[in-house]
């Protein structure tokens, strides 16, 4: 744990006033991954700015019939909240499925977007790793990476963004609404994350001095067709293997409209436009699931211990679909995969 | 904006925090990277409240935040300041214990009784919440708490019993 | 004879129980000291070589660090080994920490920064700078069981593979069923919920108080007096309540020595606590390669068993388990080959973990013995029937008693084992394949040599006391059932002091000998209290048991009385008041009769059922029912032992299932060292466990029968689930634990 000086944000400008001005301020919020790294001595802000104290904790009604969802929302409000409930469950189910009740009371919708990966080595200061030190090397792609990913990797890193809400935020095309020193911009979900590339530390696309402000949730029709399924090595509280996030709008059997989010094998929650392009306008069937699991998976690469996601990514994106077209959603509680 | 600390001195600089504990105001002055548990078990002696992995991954260190179970291992103690904290010692009243502490002893939902105090904690909040309905959903809601001792299915008899008493009661 | 209040049978609530749910139970880093100062471990980053440089000036600049230990600095400590050795250390040279500058393994404890507050020493420690010379490491028992050995110096307590009977080779060779397979066990971390802790409180006289997280308060306390040259009376370890320990308290830890080193140079009460990543920086239970060959007769009788098991040991000390000897112990065979090897791996000495040894070799063993049940078409329970064994063959011993058998059938019976389709995947429901295993448990029932006092005063309060520990097994409580009976006073009238090295001598808590041991010693003292209270009672003028003999009372509700007259007697208060005394006490000691040791064995056993719903197209398990049917001597109090034994089926559901400590070979370091990748059962992953003690006399191992139940309960049950998820999917997974890449893998 390194020293660091604390101030308390009184206003959204202030927070980001203050960010800009110090290269290694952080904003902290519920502080469940960024307290946690910095016990690690992973993160070492000089200056922490405590931003839960902005009026960022409201989830409202959108002009255009969507959803708002403050910053600083936690994943139980949000997860229990009536409006998301009713049209976004695939959201409150994917929160629910992630992490424990203590900790979701914690986490906030802003942060979770800013998680970071669970990859051992990132988390070892003892060890190299070029997301945390850029530089001296992935000893993950030779070492151990059961839970490392099998899609968009690179030569610099194998790391996963471990998030389950992402997942469903990916497949409902969220907007990120921030603000920092040049004002305020948008960005959508699927533009959020990035892939490591040669650049593995950064993590994401938002900007030193940005603050998320909201997450914007489209209007959308996936009330019923829907499920968030999430295959781990324990049936809780335990980082996704593989998790799959899909939505349809079903018109009788044929897909009318199709979303499909992948979860725990890359290094951002992994969509592809052609897949959900095959699944539009055709009837549902394990056929057709089969073939665009394939077609998602076409470039998927294992490393020694995780070449078994693959075929799980397979059968996971088949059944996920397969629940979603039925309307038969996956219980978080009841463990038994529908 | 309040500006508690704006740069850092050589001295380590520490920051008053002032908390409602089991309905007790207490003002401490700790470094900023002190965390919740940390002041509980270091700074004010209530050592009911355990470290059992110091990075939210057993929840031993459950406590209710403003009526709401977390992780004080994770809660730095500087942004609770103001906030009111229920620990494993402020459930019983006037020596009387809390119903789930008597379950608990009842059902032996606890063996080394290290994990308990986060154990109880967590599952008073989960009787508070309301939702929990089922043994499905009282397992899933108390996977936040490890026991290695493996007392699990008696923690589970120790909550349902205090839950059904509870929905009776409301009924 | 234990009737006067029937406490001892029956079930009791812990008499812990209060101090647990409101949190007045203090643990190890729990007692705190005028002026306590914190102290934080830096682990060594590299598995092999020497420290060339450690720049600890940035972190000795922060106001309040105290100081920072090192190889450099550190004080004087014994020379020589033995000062070294603990009661249960290994043959070899006991680990020191901060003894110079080699690093011998991954998460070495190279420093320790010492600080006013937790939070400075957490600032300091990470501003410590490390330099290392690196030599190469190796960390892989696939390649170093190249160079297994059998172990020259035998561990105590350890026994080895007993010599080969008959010609094991040559009757595999001829025999018309066979079975020959590798099986692996994964490392695993004990990780009990408290981490390892020492609070050393230096008092004003220069003698230390030491809360040490431990099994075994006077082994702490002989080794502190070893390595430091401290008298006895210098230093006493007082813990009593332990976290969760599984074996990892059993030796002094690291943090202990670091802890007393510093209270002692800066004459101050130190506090270290490890973190749960330094969890991972010591003992463990071995990874194990075992090698198994069964040939049966059609009807499945056995006429060949070999097994052979190679774990892994540390560069410096040789650690031992037993994990072939269960093989012939559990059935009978006339040609029967069983060896045993170590390889030496860059990593600190393993250590026992709940079942040491039994937990590995079972697992193989009753994996083994499922497919000798598929490839002999037997029933699984009747293949095990069938090859019974009703002595100890290896030692040509019998049992003090055995009621595996009935273990089988009442198990079988509570299970619905008849029902079962023995064909795999045969049984399913929607989604999910059905299946349904079985295993055998077995643990050795120890008894070792301890005392106990009991103090028994005119007030009619009765305290007994020794020096064993309560790691949440319930020995506080049925300590107190015990005494109570034994002496006739009221459960509430009695206080049991434990976990002190001042009280009465005790061995290390382990091996489930504490009931056994620990409950006969604390038994001893009171009926010698009873003797003593017995004579002054027949010695008072007009004495109405004058003429009594000590079978003809009883002692009840704080008096003794005729047993075929209850108005006729004398309370413990007139009695004491008569004599002029204010309290009757003995101290006393219990061992285990020679005569039973040398002919006879004593083991507990059990039948494990498991029922597994496995997705057939995700692999993903559920463990939806276990029924566990324990045969272990007399059960003191069916509500604490009941806990203890589905406390060791979660513990095999994680062996099963989810527990392996992922070693990285090219850094020689363990990776997912944290309760979030290192994966024990959490609430939602366990369901239906029914547990079942079956009736079971034992009047040859102890007065009161008592087998002991810590480890029973884990053992078999990672078979039992193996077995039923072969019966569920048709495939056999011998690696253990049993994820779902290995289910869905080819």
């Amino acid at each position: 744990m390194n020293r660091f000086s604390y101030l308390r944000a009184g206003s959204i400008e202030e927070a980001v006033k203050a960010a800009a001005a110090d290269a290694s301020a952080r904003f902290i919020a519920g502080g469940t991954n960024l307290v946690d790294l910095m016990k690690y001595n992973v993160e070492r802000p000089t200056r922490l700015i405590d931003i839960t104290r902005l009026p960022l904790n409201t989830i409202e009604e959108t002009e255009s019939g969507g959803l708002r969802l403050g910053a600083m929302t936690t994943n139980d409000d949000v997860a229990h909240d009536a409006l998301v409930r009713s049209r976004y469950p695939l959201l409150a189910s994917a929160i629910l499925a992630g992490a424990s009740p203590q900790l979701r009371n914690a986490a906030t919708t802003g942060g979770n977007l800013l998680q970071r990966t669970r990859c051992y080595y990132f988390y070892d200061t003892a060890t190299p790793c070029n997301k945390r030190e850029p530089g001296t090397g992935c000893p993950a792609t030779f070492g151990r990476n059961r839970i490392h990913a099998i899609l968009g990797t690179s030569d610099h890193c194998i790391a996963t963004h471990p998030s389950d809400m992402c997942v469903a935020l990916a497949a409902l095309e969220a907007v990120i609404h921030v603000a920092g020193p040049d004002g305020e911009r948008t960005i959508p979900i699927s533009e959020f994350h990035r892939l490591p590339g040669d650049r593995p530390e950064i993590d994401t696309t938002l900007q030193h001095g940005e603050i998320i402000t909201a997450v914007e949730l489209p209007r959308t029709d996936f009330g019923v067709h829907h499920t968030y399924l999430k295959l781990r090595d324990r049936l809780s509280y335990a980082f996704a293997l593989v998790s799959v996030a899909a939505a349809l709008r079903m018109d009788g059997n044929t897909i009318a409209e199709a979303r499909l989010a992948l979860g725990g094998v890359a290094h951002k929650p992994w969509r592809d436009p052609d897949a959900e392009a095959m699944l539009r306008g055709h009837p549902a069937s394990a056929e057709l699931f089969a073939g665009v699991a394939d077609h998602i998976l076409r470039e998927a690469k294992g490393f020694e211990d995780n070449a078994f996601k693959i075929d799980l990514a397979r059968r996971g994106i088949v059944r996920a679909l397969s629940q979603a077209a039925a309307g038969t959603p996956q219980s978080q509680t009841d463990k038994r995969i529908r | 904006m309040s500006e508690i600390q704006n740069h850092p001195s050589p001295a380590l600089d520490k920051v008053p925090v002032t908390l409602t504990v089991n309905g007790k105001t207490r003002t401490v002055e700790v470094l900023p990277w002190t965390v919740l548990l940390d002041l509980l078990r270091d700074h004010l002696g209530l050592t009911g409240t355990k470290k059992g992995c110091d990075h939210g991954q057993c929840g031993a260190c459950t406590v209710l935040i403003d009526g709401k179970r977390m992780n004080s291992c994770m809660a730095l103690a500087v942004m609770k300041d103001g906030a009111s904290i229920t620990t494993i010692e402020g459930l019983a009243v006037d020596g009387e214990l809390h119903p789930l502490q008597q379950a608990f002893i009842d059902h032996d939902a606890f063996q080394c009784g290290y994990c308990t105090p986060g154990q109880i904690c967590s599952g008073v909040a989960l009787i508070q919440e309301g939702r929990a309905r089922t043994r499905d959903e009282i397992r899933e809601w108390m996977s936040g708490n490890i026991c290695r001792c493996g007392a699990y299915t008696n923690i589970v008899d120790a909550i349902e019993q205090v839950l059904g008493s509870t929905t009776e009661a409301a009924q | 004879m234990l009737k006067a209040h029937g406490y001892v049978g029956a079930p009791q609530n812990r008499v812990d129980g209060r101090a647990k749910v409101t949190g007045e139970a203090r643990y190890a880093a729990e007692f705190d000291a005028p002026d306590l100062a914190y102290g934080i471990v830096i682990s060594s980053a590299v598995a092999k070589g020497r420290i060339t440089s450690i720049d600890a000036s940035a972190a000795l600049a922060i106001p309040g660090v105290v100081q920072v230990f090192t190889h450099e600095n550190r004080p004087r400590t014994a020379w020589f080994n033995r000062n070294y050795r603990d009661d249960v250390a290994p043959p070899g040279s006991p680990f020191r920490p901060l003894y110079d500058e080699q690093v011998v393994y991954s998460g070495q404890p190279i420093a320790l920064v010492v600080a006013d507050e937790f939070e400075i020493a957490a600032h300091a420690a990470s501003l410590v700078r490390i330099e290392y010379e690196i030599d190469t490491h190796m960390t892989d028992l696939d390649i170093k069981r190249s160079e297994a050995y059998v172990p020259p110096k035998k561990r105590s307590g350890v026994t080895p593979p007993p010599s080969p009977r008959g010609d094991a080779d040559q009757a595999f060779a001829r025999a018309p069923v066979k079975v020959h397979a590798e099986y692996r066990i994964a490392i695993e971390h004990h990780n009990p919920m408290e981490p390892h802790a020492s609070t050393v409180i230096y008092e004003e006289d220069g003698k230390l108080t030491i809360h040490d997280k431990t099994q075994g308060v006077q082994n702490s306390q002989r080794y502190v007096s070893g390595v430091f040259g401290l008298s006895s009376d210098q230093v006493r370890v007082v813990s009593p309540f332990v976290g969760g320990a599984f074996g990892s308290g059993l030796r002094p830890q690291y943090q202990l020595f670091l802890a007393v080193m510093a209270a002692l140079e800066l004459k101050r009460s130190v506090r270290v606590v490890l973190t749960r990543d330094q969890m991972f920086t010591f003992g463990y239970r071995p990874q194990a390669i075992q090698t198994i060959s069964l040939g049966a007769n059609p009807d499945g009788t056995l006429q060949s068993i070999m097994h052979d098991a190679v774990q892994t040991t540390s560069s410096f000390e040789d650690y031992q388990e037993v994990i072939v000897n269960w093989s012939n112990l559990l059935y009978h065979c006339d040609n029967v080959k069983l060896t045993y090897s170590l390889a030496q791996v860059d990593t600190y000495t393993p250590s026992d973990m709940r079942a040491p040894g039994a937990a590995t070799g079972v697992t193989a063993i009753e994996t083994a013995m499922d497919e000798l049940a598929y490839a002999a078409g037997i029933d699984p329970v009747e293949l095990r029937l069938r090859n019974y064994t009703e002595v100890d063959e290896a030692n040509k011993r019998d049992f003090t008693s055995k009621e595996l058998r009935a273990c089988y059938q009442l198990g079988a019976e509570r299970f619905g084992w008849s029902k079962r389709n023995p064909q795999p995947r045969s049984m399913r429901e929607r989604r999910e394949l059905v299946g349904w295993g079985m295993a055998t448990g077995v643990w050795e029932a120890f008894m070792q040599k301890t005392a106990a006092r009991a103090v028994l005063g005119a007030d009619g309060h009765l305290d007994v006391s020794t020096a064993t520990s309560d790691i949440g097994t319930g020995t506080y409580t049925i300590l107190t059932q015990i005494a109570a009976d034994t002496l006739g006073v009221p459960i509430d009238k009695v206080t049991t002091r434990i976990g002190d090295s001042s009280l009465s001598k005790s061995p290390v808590q382990g091996g489930s000998w504490t009931a056994a041991s620990a409950g006969t010693a604390v038994q001893v003292a009171c009926r010698s209290v009873r003797e003593t209270l017995f004579k002054y009672a027949r010695e008072m003028d007009g004495s109405p048991l004058a003429n009594a003999s000590l079978e003809h009372v009883s002692f009840a509700d704080g008096r003794i009385v005729l047993t075929n007259d209850q108005e006729t007697g004398i309370s413990f208060t007139d009695i004491m008041r008569a004599r002029g005394v204010d309290k009757v006490e003995a101290e006393e000691k219990a061992a285990p009769g020679m005569m039973t040791s040398m002919r006879y064995s004593g083991y507990s056993h059990s039948a494990v059922f498991a029922e597994v719903r496995v997705d057939e197209e995700l692999g993903i398990v559920r463990v939806t029912r276990i029924v566990n049917a324990v045969a272990a001597g007399t059960i003191l109090n069916p509500k604490t032992a009941r806990s203890q034994i589905i406390g060791g089926i979660v513990f095999g559901m994680g062996m099963a299932l989810e527990e392996e400590s992922l070693l990285d070979h090219n850094l020689g370091r363990f990776m997912n060292h944290n309760l979030a990748e290192y994966h024990v059962p959490v609430n939602a992953d366990i369901h239906d466990i029914d547990v079942i003690f079956v009736s079971e006399h034992d009047d040859k191992l102890n007065p009161m029968g008592i087998k002991g139940l810590g480890e029973i309960g884990i053992v078999g049950t990672a078979a039992a689930i193996g077995n039923a998820i072969f019966h569920a999917t048709g495939k056999r997974i011998r690696d253990y634990p049993i994820t779902v890449d290995k289910i869905l893998g080819s």
